[in-house]
């Protein structure tokens, strides 16, 4: 054999599946999507209120599944009912209340470094539509409160010509958007959302020296401290 | 690459971890979290419960506030309502809000028609059985050429809306206005206002019997899902906004963060709020598009932070990831390597 | 007029009144709504502040 030859490489498979299995397992092996640790750095509180936001999410979907089995009415006349509903309009506060400040901890930290923009912008994304999320739920109720919203909000949609497709007087399709449509676009995001996670880590810190190579030489009788090989810039 | 390219294009030499790793059970501090998040809720269920004011009707409408219910329906019938003068997508009698040349409110159409005259007067009148006198004052209206109809309308009109100017004003109500307190019946002292009367009190009997709230619901099909005919109709009146007075949901309460009651609402409409409480959105006639569109800008460059210079370095500046990370730096492990 | 309905069932605390509000210059926001934001200020506070268990883990953990 010369030197230098590379084995040949295997043909690309002519398998849809097996390309898409073989992308998937490159992307997120098993003990990358679900690994048993993480980097010792990961160690604040302000890294549970990404955990939390998904915790709230899914009370949010098992307390609106309950609501949605037994009907847009039942919650009026029953004591079980309202209870439910007060389970899950709680859990939408709590749920943006985890997102909020789980959106704070990662501006501070700039966890878009790295490579990590879309990471970023997925979580941008969810919050931006969880918003109308909430306001399909809200316009919704079948009380005052959605008689009020819906007669405000119609004003600003119309203005952007948005209303002329999706009109929050319409009970049927503002129902259908907040129980089926905008739920999946909420669970799909937060699904890419985390598998970019997995794929990119969770993001280092800042490096502390990088500040010192940037500050003006001064000169120093102190011995020369050693540089660390191929370390960072 | 041009400079702008190189301006946006993330700027920082982040090297992937190559330091240590730490037992962390994900499942387990996810099911943890579900069960702190489930218990949380139902606590706060238990402890305040959450609000379910019931939902208005024309017919509570017209019997609270019978005149005016009146005042609005005679404002729907001579076309001068919000509604009527509204716009798409429900009509062609205005261009509608505009911001400099965009005018996207009325390039979308017309996608919900309402002539305010017919659905939310004339049809429903129309069901009333067993009232000749009603279905002559139709008649009359409807053969009547449309300047006519106008000159009725707005004579009805006016000495209504001279009352409802009074009542805003707080000052002595003209008596051209009268409320019977026993029949509940408006009598409005106008001249040359042809059937409108009639129509209008046909009306008011109609809404309080709740057959308004049924026609205007049901007007096209059996099944109906879609309350916009009724809902414009009440929010041309004074019903909805009185209560949203008392429960601080108007604009200028910041109304669109707020819940009924003493319940948080949608704190988180916060930026969007503020804008209508300041020039020059505060007195402009298109503040709703000039608020979204610098909401949707603003929107846009919040999802496109890790490319905006100044923003994307702020973090590195204000280092509150100090604290965040104050143990791996007090550990040693200072780089990537993590010697 | 303001019929609440049958809205509070077994609730501890009655929230079903009109909610006062904190008015400072043009800013007008309900009690309810503000108490969250500042509970949401000291909850992110407190969450870079306060330590996080398993540090002898990390200080021997595995790499």
């Amino acid at each position: 054999m010369s030197a230098g030859a590379s084995p040949p490489k295997p043909p690309r498979p002519s398998s849809w599946t097996v390309r898409v299995r073989e992308a998937g397992v490159a992307a997120l092996p098993p003990e990358k999507l679900l690994p048993d640790g993480q980097p010792t750095y990961v160690a604040s509180w302000i890294y549970v209120f990404g955990v939390a936001s998904i915790a709230s999410l899914v009370v949010i979907v098992a307390s609106g599944s309950i609501l949605a089995l037994k009907g847009p009415a039942w919650w009026h006349y029953t004591g079980v009912g309202h209870f439910f509903n007060s389970i899950h309009m709680w859990a939408v506060e709590l749920f943006f209340f985890v997102m909020v400040v789980h959106l704070w901890g990662k501006y501070w930290m700039a966890a878009w470094r790295g490579g990590r923009a879309r990471v970023w912008m997925t979580g941008a994304v969810t919050f931006l539509v969880a918003v109308p999320t909430a306001l399909t739920g809200y316009v919704s109720q079948q009380n005052f409160d959605a008689q009020w919203i819906s007669t405000q909000a119609k004003d600003g949609l119309n203005s952007v010509g948005v209303g002329a497709f999706f009109n929050v007087t319409n009970f049927g399709q503002m129902y259908s958007y907040h129980v089926l449509l905008l739920p999946l676009a909420v669970v799909g995001l937060v699904a890419a959302h985390v598998l970019l996670v997995r794929n990119h880590g969770v993001v280092p810190p800042f490096e502390l020296d990088k500040r010192a190579a940037f500050a003006p030489a001064k000169p120093s009788t102190d011995p020369p401290a050693a540089t660390p090989a191929g370390g960072h810039l | 690459m041009s400079r702008l390219g190189a301006l946006l294009r993330p700027q920082d030499d982040t090297q992937p971890w190559k330091g240590r790793y730490a037992p962390y059970d994900l499942v387990k501090e996810a099911s943890i979290a579900v069960g702190v998040i489930a218990l949380l809720a139902i606590l706060l269920s238990i402890l305040f419960s959450s609000p379910d004011d019931r939902p208005s009707t024309i017919a509570q409408w017209s019997r609270q506030l019978p005149v005016n219910f009146v005042t609005a329906a005679a404002t729907e019938l001579d076309g001068t309502s919000g509604t009527a003068g509204y716009g798409p997508p429900y009509n062609h009698n205005s261009k509608g809000v505009h911001a400099a040349f965009l005018y996207p409110q009325k390039w979308l159409g017309v996608s919900h028609p309402i002539n305010t005259a017919n659905d939310f007067v004339i049809d429903p009148l129309k069901t009333v059985p067993n009232d000749p006198a009603l279905q002559s004052a139709l008649a009359q209206y409807q053969a009547a050429p449309p300047a006519t109809q106008k000159a009725w309308g707005e004579a009805y009109a006016k000495p209504l809306e001279e009352y409802a100017a009074a009542q805003e004003e707080e000052k002595p109500l003209p008596k051209t206005v009268a409320l019977d307190p026993t029949t509940g019946a408006v009598t409005v002292q106008a001249s040359d206002t042809g059937p409108v009367a009639t129509m209008m009190a046909g009306l008011l009997s109609l809404a309080k019997s709740g057959g308004l709230d049924g026609s205007l619901l049901t007007s096209s099909q059996f099944f109906q899902t879609d309350y916009t005919k009724p809902l414009l109709f009440m929010a041309d009146g004074g019903l909805l906004e009185e209560r949203a007075d008392a429960q601080h949901l108007l604009g200028e309460q910041w109304g669109m963060m707020n819940e009924t009651g003493s319940y948080p609402g949608q704190a988180w409409l916060w930026l969007y709020s503020l804008w209508y409480q300041v020039e020059p959105f505060k007195e402009s006639e298109n503040a709703d598009i000039l608020v979204l569109l610098l909401m949707s800008v603003l929107s846009l460059a919040f999802i496109c932070v890790p490319f905006i210079p100044g923003v994307r370095s702020l973090p590195r500046k204000i280092p509150i990831y100090r604290l965040i990370w104050r143990e791996h730096y007090s550990s040693g492990a200072s780089d990537t390597t993590g010697r | 007029m303001n019929s609440a309905g049958a809205a509070v069932i077994g609730a501890v605390f009655n929230l079903n009144h009109p909610a006062h509000t904190v008015d400072w210059h043009f800013i007008h926001m309900s009690v309810a709504n503000v108490v969250v934001i500042a509970l949401m200020l000291v909850v992110f506070v407190l969450a870079l502040l306060l330590p996080f268990p398993g540090a002898a883990g990390r200080r021997g953990g595995k790499s």
